[in-house]
């Protein structure tokens, strides 16, 4: 088709059709959301492979998260998924009032989600709660003991803590329990043979951190990974002061590594959500001056996939992360 | 699918009554991930339920929401594509990290809490 026929203005000239643009740009679409996929994926495999190897950890981190919080922002997101497949039927009927209507629905539902989300990092701002090498819980006294701080962020999130902390408690002891007793073996002996063997003349003939020189010549590190259920005596299961049943249990080593998994998967999903905001309001001004109609609404569909998509992955992040029993 | 002989692109509207039941079942698996946490059903059983939840409201959503049912085929095969290779990734990792023996290093207590 030439540019000398009539054609609508929306169609770009190197298409024949308005159909086979619109499948085209759909095209395109499905490919950028599988890349999205993939890069999301690399880091549900770190997760899954931590997990895989300290299960002790997620059990015990997942109870700082706010799972009340977490399903509310599901519910959001979910709901303003709803709006947003509307609004791209509004887009098809030409239905040129419900659309921005239904724009402002769904921004609404972000913004919500990403208030939601202010208040569940302040709250882990304010407790130290943070990734790797900023993990610095302040409580006072120990791990289970943080209810006396007073931060009105803090406040709910433990408050629902509690909530699910009632329920698992039991679970999670035992859970420890079990694990001290499996580890007992290995944990004593290793002790033992560390102060038995090596506490004498071998002591000072071995480098800062390394446990036993093998026959071999291979140096065997000591271990930084504690098994689980060894912690200090300082932080061993307490019962609190208000009245619910202790819940956070003594913290394994490495529980900082949780932090920066949850700020990474959530970061980045945050990350989607702001551009998502951004390419929504750019609709609502395109929808305001009536560019899109039964003919023409590709924009709206394409921002529909990309925010359905961010839906989805909340949908796996959420009980991964919080719902962790 | 939307498509006709002359070119021109004549939109596939979903039906609102499907995309509000698709909300309200949506709704409903949010509250049963949840309400599920609170019964223990042994080894990885919470796990796998909570995943078997997440699949079918993620289903839900691409097929409804996204319409990948009412869509060009290929779309669909595109989309899976990349979650059987997320799929792949994480099973051969999984598999990976597996094999490593866990007294390796002592005191460090490898998934299950096998130890020899």
């Amino acid at each position: 088709m030439s540019h000398d026929h009539d054609h609508p203005s929306y169609l770009q000239h190197h298409f024949d059709t308005p159909e086979q643009q619109f499948t085209s740009s759909k095209l395109g679409m499905w490919l950028f959301l599988a890349t999205e996929v993939l890069m999301f994926g690399g880091l549900f495999c770190a997760y899954s492979v931590y997990r895989g190897n300290h299960p002790e950890i997620f059990m015990y981190a997942h109870q700082f998260l706010d799972t009340k919080l977490g399903a509310i922002n599901t519910v959001v997101l979910l709901c303003s998924s709803l709006t947003m497949a509307w609004a791209v039927r509004a887009a098809q009927l030409g239905q040129k009032r419900l659309l921005p209507f239904m724009l402002i629905l769904t921004l609404a539902g972000a913004f919500g989600f990403m208030g939601i989300k202010y208040i569940e990092y302040s709250s882990k701002f304010d407790h130290g709660l943070l990734w790797a090498r900023a993990y610095e819980p302040h409580e006072e006294g120990h791990h289970g003991d943080d209810h006396g701080d007073g931060h009105e962020a803090g406040a709910a999130d433990h408050g629902a803590a509690h909530d699910g902390g009632d329920d698992h408690g039991d679970a999670d002891h035992n859970g420890a329990a079990d694990h001290n007793g499996a580890s007992d073996h290995n944990g004593d002996a290793a002790h033992e043979a560390a102060a038995g063997d090596h506490g004498g003349e071998q002591a000072e003939a071995l480098p800062d951190g390394v446990l036993e020189i093998l026959p071999s010549g291979l140096k065997v590190e000591k271990s930084t990974i504690a098994p689980p259920g060894s912690a200090p005596s300082g932080t061993v299961l307490t019962v609190s002061d208000d009245g619910h049943g202790e819940h956070h249990g003594p913290e394994p080593e490495k529980t900082k590594v949780f932090f920066s998994i949850y700020f990474l998967m959530t970061g980045l999903h945050g990350i989607h959500v702001l551009g998502g905001i951004v390419v929504i309001f750019w609709l609502l001004f395109k929808s305001l001056g009536g560019a899109f109609g039964p003919e023409y609404y590709t924009p709206v569909d394409l921002v529909g996939l990309y925010w359905h998509l961010v839906d989805l992955i909340w949908i796996f992040l959420f009980p991964l992360l919080y719902l962790i029993h | 699918m939307a498509s006709s002989t002359d070119g021109k692109h004549v939109p596939h509207v979903v039906p609102l009554w499907i995309l509000i039941g698709v909300l309200a079942i949506l709704l409903i698996l949010t509250w049963a991930t949840v309400a599920v946490t609170s019964f223990d059903f042994g080894s990885n059983m919470n796990l796998v339920v909570a995943m078997v939840i997440a699949v079918i409201k993620a289903a839900l959503v691409v097929m409804f929401f996204m319409h990948l049912v009412w869509d060009r085929p290929f779309n669909t095969v595109i989309f899976v594509s990349a979650l059987a290779f997320v799929g792949l990734f994480i099973i051969l990792a999984l598999l990976d990290t597996g094999q490593y023996q866990p007294t390796m290093i002592p005191g460090y207590t490898a998934a299950g809490g096998v130890v020899p």
